[in-house]
C-alpha cells in the first residue's frame, strides 16, 4: 500500500472507533483518573470533598490514629474487612471449583449434539439477573423460608437456623451467582480433550483416580485457573450479594466503599478504598496472564 | 467402549455432583417462580394458585414507573452501545494488528475487568460534578453509563461474526465500483445482521439486569426495576418481589435463548 492509502485507512480506524472511544472515556476510563485525583482531597463536612491536598484517606485504608494518644495502629475494622472479602472469595473460587469441575467434566463427556443443551442450563441462570437470584438464595434460607419450613414440619429442629445475614449465606450467595464462570472455562478446556491419553492411562494400569490426577486434571489447569479468577474476581468485588444476604451485619469491600458514599460521608476514603480494590484485582488479573503464559509455553 | 463394561470416560460421582449441580442452580429460581403465585403472603407456605400480586405489581405505580424507565434506559443503552460497537468491531478486526491496538482492546474490555462497584464509584463523583456544575439530573446519566458497560457485550458476538465471515463479496463488489458506503449496506450489513442483533440483545438483557452503577449514579426518584427491588427488601418481603422478579426472568431467558440460537446458527 502506498503511504497515502496507509493513512487513509488509519484515519478511517480511529473515525470508526471514536464514538466508542468516547462513550468509554467518558463513562468507564476517565472517571477513574477522577477517582485517583479524589483520593488526594480532603473530606467535606457533608460528603464531597474540599479542595486541600491530603494523604489522610490512603493513610486510613489500613491504618488509623488513636484520637487522644496520637498512636498509630492498624485499623482492625478495615483489615477485617479485607480480610473477609479475600477469605470468602477465595472460599467461593474453591467451592465452586469442588461443584463446577465435575459438572463441566460431565457436559464434555455427554453425545456431541447434547452438550449444546446442558450448556444452555448452566448459561441460563448466569445471564439472569444476579439480585434476582442473590433474592432466590435469600427466600430459600431466611427464618421463615423454605429450608427452615421444612426442617421445622419435619421435626428435625424445634426453633429455625439463623443462616441469614452470616458469612455462611454470603458464601452460598456467591458460590451460587458466579457458579457458571467456572464451569464455563473448564468447560471449554475438557472439550476438546483428547480421550485415547486416558485410555493410554488405563491401558498402563492406572487407577481411575491416578488418571483424573495425573492426565485429566494437568490438561484441564488453564481452564480451572480461568475459572477461579473469573470467580475471585467479582466475588472480591461484590456489593449485591453481601448486602442482601450479609444484612449490612457483615461488610466486604464493596459495602465499606459504598458506606463511606453514605454515611461516612468520607469521600476521599471511599476513592482510596477503590483504588485498593482495583490495585488487587489487577494484580490476580496480571498473576493469571502469567500463569496462562506458562501453560502455553510449557504444553506448546 | 460403554458397551464393554468399563467406560474410560466415566468418574465415579461426578455424574451425581453435576445433577446436584443443576438442581442447585434451578430450585432456588423454580421455588421463587412457584411462589409469586401464592394466594397467601408468604413465600414459604403455599396458600394456593393466584394471579393477585401480578396484579398488584401492575397496579403500582411505583413499580410502574420504574419499569417504564429501565426500559427506556435498556433502549438508548442498547442502541448507542450496538452502534458504537459496530463501528468498533469493523475497525478492529479487517487489518490485523495496529498501533494502539493493546489500548483500544483494553479500554473496549474494561467494563469486564474493572470492578463494578470501582466504575460506579468513579461515575457518582464525575456525574455529580457535571451536576452541580449543569444543574442537569435528567436520564442521560443512567443511559450513558450503561451504554459504556453494554459495549463489550455488544462488541463481542458482533466481532466474531465479523471474523468468520468471507471477505471475497465484498472485495467483488468493490471491484465493481460500489462506493464504500454501499458494499458496507448491501454486503456487509446484511451478513452481519445476526451478530448484531445477537449483540443488541446481550446489551439490553445487561443494561435491565444492572444494580450496582445504577444504584450510584441514579438521581432521586429515578429508580429502576432492580434497584427499586433492592430498596424493598429492607421490607417485608411480599410475593409481589416474587411477580416482579418472574416477569425480569421471563424477559431475560428469551433474550438468551435468542441469543444461543441466533449465535449457534453462525456455522
Amino acid at each position: 500500500m502506498s503511504d497515502a492509502a496507509t493513512q487513509r485507512a488509519t484515519r478511517s480506524r480511529w473515525l470508526l472507533l471514536a464514538p466508542a472511544l468516547a462513550v468509554l472515556i467518558f463513562a468507564a476510563s476517565g472517571p477513574l483518573l477522577i477517582v485517583l485525583f479524589y483520593s488526594f482531597l480532603t473530606p467535606g463536612d457533608y460528603g464531597g470533598v474540599v479542595w486541600e491536598f491530603s494523604t489522610d484517606a490512603w493513610f486510613n485504608v489500613v491504618l488509623e490514629e488513636d484520637f487522644f494518644t496520637e498512636e498509630v495502629g492498624f485499623a482492625d475494622a478495615h483489615l477485617s474487612i479485607f480480610w473477609r472479602s479475600i477469605k470468602l472469595s477465595l472460599m467461593t473460587a474453591l467451592l465452586t471449583f469442588i461443584f463446577g469441575f465435575p459438572t463441566a467434566y460431565f457436559i464434555a463427556t455427554r453425545p456431541k449434539e447434547k452438550r449444546d443443551i446442558w450448556m444452555l442450563l448452566i448459561i441460563i441462570p448466569f445471564w439472569t439477573n444476579l439480585l434476582i437470584r442473590t433474592f432466590a438464595i435469600m427466600e430459600l434460607i431466611r427464618a421463615e423460608g423454605t429450608v427452615n419450613t421444612l426442617l421445622l414440619w419435619t421435626g428435625i429442629i424445634d426453633e429455625p437456623i439463623q443462616m441469614l445475614f452470616t458469612e455462611f449465606a454470603i458464601l452460598l450467595g456467591m458460590a451460587y451467582v458466579y457458579l457458571p464462570l467456572m464451569v464455563l472455562p473448564i468447560y471449554a478446556s475438557l472439550e476438546r480433550f483428547d480421550f485415547t491419553l486416558v485410555e493410554a492411562g488405563y491401558d498402563l494400569y492406572a487407577s481411575r483416580w491416578r488418571v483424573l490426577k495425573r492426565v485429566i486434571f494437568p490438561l484441564a489447569k488453564p481452564g480451572v485457573i480461568a475459572g477461579s479468577i473469573l470467580v475471585f474476581v467479582p466475588s472480591l468485588g461484590a456489593y449485591v450479594t453481601p448486602r442482601v444476604l450479609g444484612g449490612g451485619k457483615q461488610l466486604m469491600l464493596g459495602n465499606l466503599i459504598e458506606l463511606q458514599f453514605g454515611a461516612g460521608r468520607n469521600w476521599p476514603l471511599g476513592a482510596a478504598l477503590s483504588l485498593t480494590l482495583l490495585a488487587i484485582v489487577m494484580v490476580a488479573l496480571i498473576l493469571y496472564v502469567r500463569a496462562a503464559g506458562n501453560e502455553e509455553v510449557r504444553h506448546g | 467402549m460403554a458397551k464393554q463394561g468399563f467406560d474410560i470416560r466415566r468418574q465415579p460421582g461426578f455424574a451425581t455432583i453435576a445433577m446436584a449441580c443443576f438442581v442447585v442452580l434451578y430450585l432456588p429460581i423454580i421455588l421463587l417462580v412457584v411462589y409469586s403465585f401464592n394466594a397467601g403472603t408468604s413465600i414459604a407456605i403455599w396458600e394456593g394458585f393466584s394471579w393477585r400480586w401480578y396484579v398488584s405489581a401492575w397496579q403500582n405505580e411505583q413499580v410502574q414507573a420504574a419499569t417504564i424507565r429501565s426500559l427506556v434506559i435498556a433502549f438508548w443503552a442498547t442502541l448507542i452501545a450496538t452502534s458504537c460497537a459496530v463501528l468498533a468491531a469493523l475497525a478492529t478486526t479487517r487489518q490485523g494488528r495496529f498501533r494502539g491496538y493493546t489500548l483500544v482492546f483494553a479500554m473496549i474490555n474494561q467494563p469486564l475487568m474493572v470492578p463494578e462497584i470501582v466504575t460506579a464509584v468513579a461515575l457518582l463523583i464525575f456525574f455529580a460534578m457535571i451536576k452541580v456544575a449543569t444543574g442537569y439530573t435528567g436520564l442521560f446519566y443512567l443511559i450513558i453509563a450503561h451504554a459504556a458497560f453494554c459495549i463489550p457485550f455488544a462488541y463481542m458476538p458482533i466481532r466474531a461474526r465479523l471474523q468468520g465471515m468471507d471477505l471475497s463479496l465484498e472485495q467483488a463488489a468493490m471491484d465493481l465500483y460500489g462506493t464504500p458506503w454501499r458494499v458496507f449496506r448491501r454486503i456487509t450489513l446484511p451478513q452481519l445482521w445476526p451478530g448484531i442483533l445477537a449483540g443488541a440483545m446481550l446489551a439490553f438483557v445487561i443494561s435491565l439486569d444492572d444494580v450496582v452503577i445504577t444504584e450510584f449514579v441514579k438521581s432521586a426518584g429515578q429508580d429502576t426495576l432492580p434497584t427499586y427491588m433492592l430498596g424493598q427488601l429492607r421490607r417485608v418481603v411480599t410475593p409481589e418481589v416474587n411477580a416482579i422478579s418472574t416477569a425480569l426472568l421471563a424477559i431475560s431467558v428469551v433474550m438468551v435463548m435468542g441469543f444461543f440460537f441466533l449465535s449457534r446458527n453462525k456455522k
